[in-house]
């Protein structure tokens, strides 16, 4: 006869790592003290200000994380302190964006009427009423611009990503390489460039297909890379499945591999788009500044909202000033429109 | 892809030996009208960058040919009469100093930052809050260069003059932080903090890339071990993702050598080689090139092409080496 041994009660393993509401209240609590020793030291030292509590803040943190090493184990209080810096220069970093987008929208918000989206600013100087004249003309400018080099970059930008991708070919690596580069090439550079090819030799004067070519070089890297990592999300299988079935392979590329990433292709292009919507330097050495709504892009000055911000802001003036706020909402309107559309587009393709 | 050969085909075919299929080894006709497109076109990158090197070096010669070396290092840009080199007299050295002054100042405030923001994404955000927030920094690096320069000419000029004061009050027996005449407007520090804001997107995102790819069975031998979450970091992470960092710092300073129109925005454009940077004089080569096209004559535009050529080769050489650091660290992780 064999008796077993049965505990009264089984040991359940450990799990230290798991957060517990007392370790919660010890964080909130080490961050509420920090807070509170902040207020005391704006209250006292000459610190003022939501920037100034921010500091006073941070040093409490650093101090409250230092004075830990007294009384825990030294390895927990040294990963205390990392932990303190780590969020704060997160944090740290993030305050300058959140005052970039608030003085945009607030800076911005007086210098809209109604007439601002549909009127242009060629009967109206930058420093007049805020009533009167808008940006149609640099809206159109700025759209146009991005058409056409949407239509020369992302042809060009796709075949490279092909090129790396399906063809794997002997100079895979260089392309990369120089693309890689190419994205560094400062923009006022390819402006140059451009003002002494297309503008000089070409068109003898500003035009809007030269701004837009300066963008689209502008814009190649990112849609070249974007695209190469689209490329590569798609699996071998359907490759070897249009193969087998004996497709050749420029077939498998535009039947098979292209259609499956249709949507991820065009979120790189969208982002591309993003990247150079902004661009301001290129633009005042090809495109250069118009003050009336034009569609013409082959010949003359076009307006563009990047430049319709840099001249109202070398205006001077109150007004000026109000209005190139109110343009660079507008620019960071389009941006973000073009921003979320990639996103949503490519959302299917993304991997983490 | 059709890459081996394997042909069964035998010649004396009969019933009783039936013919293998044959699998064909070469692209067919179309495929090497495919490929050959497709890599011409893949050659455009290549075009492109040896196009503007030929054109700004074909439209500044003249400038390398009359001043020489002296380009480079003279400190001084009169245009004279805009004819020729008898009046004239153009050196960027100024501008070179300046340019390098701004980039290094946003590259010793952003790379910190951006070391500890990619560390807190990858290692310590909740990854729900990570997913949005990789969001919002691929969105913030597509903040145009325009709208940093009116928000440091406009909100930020206020709190770097008043740091700036600070810093120089505290600091000022240091060189660096001495100034002439206290004005501290429109100074290199002013505008370094701006360029370093808009690097740390792109150093970020590349050192939250490379770090990612820290070896997970090492971070959790770390853990087994007894050790803390900054143990591992400090251990496996940071040696790993080292030249991920230096290679992404790299490429924030290629972009800080060439930004134009915030640095334009924000910083007193003086041909003078100034170390002293809470002072209100700088330069950037990329903003010189913004500030005298407008007005530029034939002669002193070849000098702005020969400028451009100039910050063309440097950022491309730092480019470069950027791209192969970081390389490196994507070679040694497969």
């Amino acid at each position: 006869m064999t008796t077993t041994f049965v505990p009264d009660t089984l040991v359940k393993p450990g799990r230290p790592w798991r957060r517990t509401h007392r370790s919660t209240l010890a964080t909130l609590g080490f961050v509420a003290i920090a807070g509170l020793s902040s207020t005391g030291i704006v209250a006292v030292t000459g610190l003022a200000g939501p920037l100034g509590w921010y500091v006073g803040f941070v040093f409490s943190l650093a101090v409250l994380g230092f004075l830990g090493s007294f009384f825990r184990d030294r390895v927990v209080a040294i990963d205390l302190f990392a932990t303190v810096l780590i969020c704060t220069a997160f944090m740290t970093v993030l305050i300058p964006w959140v005052s970039i987008f608030y003085s945009v929208i607030k800076r911005g918000a007086p210098a809209f009427h109604k007439g601002y989206l549909t009127t242009d600013m060629l009967v109206t100087s930058s420093g007049e009423a805020l009533n009167l004249g808008g940006l149609s003309h640099a809206i159109v400018g700025t759209l146009l611009m991005l058409i056409i080099a949407a239509l020369i970059c992302i042809p060009l930008g796709i075949i490279a990503a092909i090129y790396i991708v399906e063809i794997k070919g002997r100079f895979a690596g260089v392309v990369r390489f120089l693309t890689q580069a190419m994205s560094g090439v400062p923009s006022i550079v390819a402006g140059l460039f451009i003002y002494s090819t297309l503008v000089i030799l070409v068109f003898h004067s500003f035009s809007g297909i030269a701004g837009a070519c300066a963008l689209a070089i502008l814009m190649l890297p990112t849609v070249t890379r974007t695209a190469e990592e689209v490329l590569k999300l798609v699996p071998d299988h359907l490759r070897a499945a249009s193969y087998a079935l004996g497709a050749s392979q420029a077939q498998t590329t535009f039947r098979v591999v292209l259609p499956s990433v249709r949507s991820g292709l065009i979120s790189a292009s969208v982002l591309g788009l993003a990247r150079v919507a902004g661009e301001t330097a290129p633009l005042l050495l090809t495109s250069g500044y118009f003050i009336k709504l034009t569609t013409n892009v082959g010949n003359g000055a076009i307006g563009s909202l990047p430049t319709y911000i840099f001249s109202a802001l070398g205006a001077g003036t109150t007004e000026s000033m109000t209005r190139a706020w109110g343009g660079a909402c507008v620019l960071l309107a389009l941006i973000l429109i073009l921003f979320i559309g990639a996103r949503s587009l490519g959302g299917r393709n993304k991997g983490r | 892809m059709p890459t081996q050969l394997v042909s069964d085909a035998s010649p004396d075919a009969s019933p009783d030996n039936p013919v293998g299929r044959v699998i064909a080894t070469e692209y067919g006709p179309s495929d090497k009208v495919f490929r050959g497109v497709i890599t011409s076109g893949a050659m455009m990158s290549l075009v492109v960058l040896a196009l503007i090197a030929g054109f700004l070096l074909f439209r500044g010669l003249e400038i390398f040919r009359d001043f020489g070396f002296g380009f480079i290092t003279n400190v001084v840009w009169d245009p004279g009469d805009g004819i020729d080199k008898a009046t004239a007299s153009f050196g960027i050295g100024a501008m070179l100093v300046g340019s390098v002054v701004t980039a290094v100042i946003a590259l010793l405030i952003a790379t910190p930052f951006a070391m500890g923001t990619a560390l807190f994404l990858e290692y310590y955000c909740p990854s729900w809050l990570r997913i949005f927030l990789t969001s919002v920094l691929d969105l913030v690096a597509a903040i145009p260069s325009v709208i940093y320069g009116i928000w440091g000419y406009a909100v930020f000029m206020k709190y770097g003059t008043s740091w700036g004061r600070s810093i120089n009050e505290y600091l000022g027996w240091f060189p660096l932080f001495n100034v002439p005449a206290p004005i501290f407007e429109r100074s290199p520090f002013i505008a370094g903090m701006v360029l370093a804001l808009m690097i740390v997107p792109i150093t970020t995102s590349v050192a939250r890339a490379v770090y990612s790819q820290a070896p997970r069975d090492q971070i959790d031998a770390v853990y087994a071990l007894g050790g803390s979450r900054w143990s591992g970091i400090r251990h496996i992470v940071l040696p790993f993702g080292r030249s991920g960092l230096i290679g992404g710092a790299m490429l924030g300073l290629g972009r800080a050598l060439g930004e134009t129109v915030a640095v334009y925005l924000v910083l007193n454009l003086v041909f003078r080689i100034n170390f002293e940077i809470l002072a209100s004089v700088g330069g950037n080569v990329a903003s010189l090139i913004a500030n005298k096209f407008g007005e530029a004559g034939e002669y002193e535009l070849k000098a702005l092409m020969a400028s451009g050529l100039v910050l063309f080769l440097v950022t491309l050489l730092v480019n470069f080496a950027a791209t192969a650091i970081v390389g490196r660290t994507r070679g040694t992780e497969s």
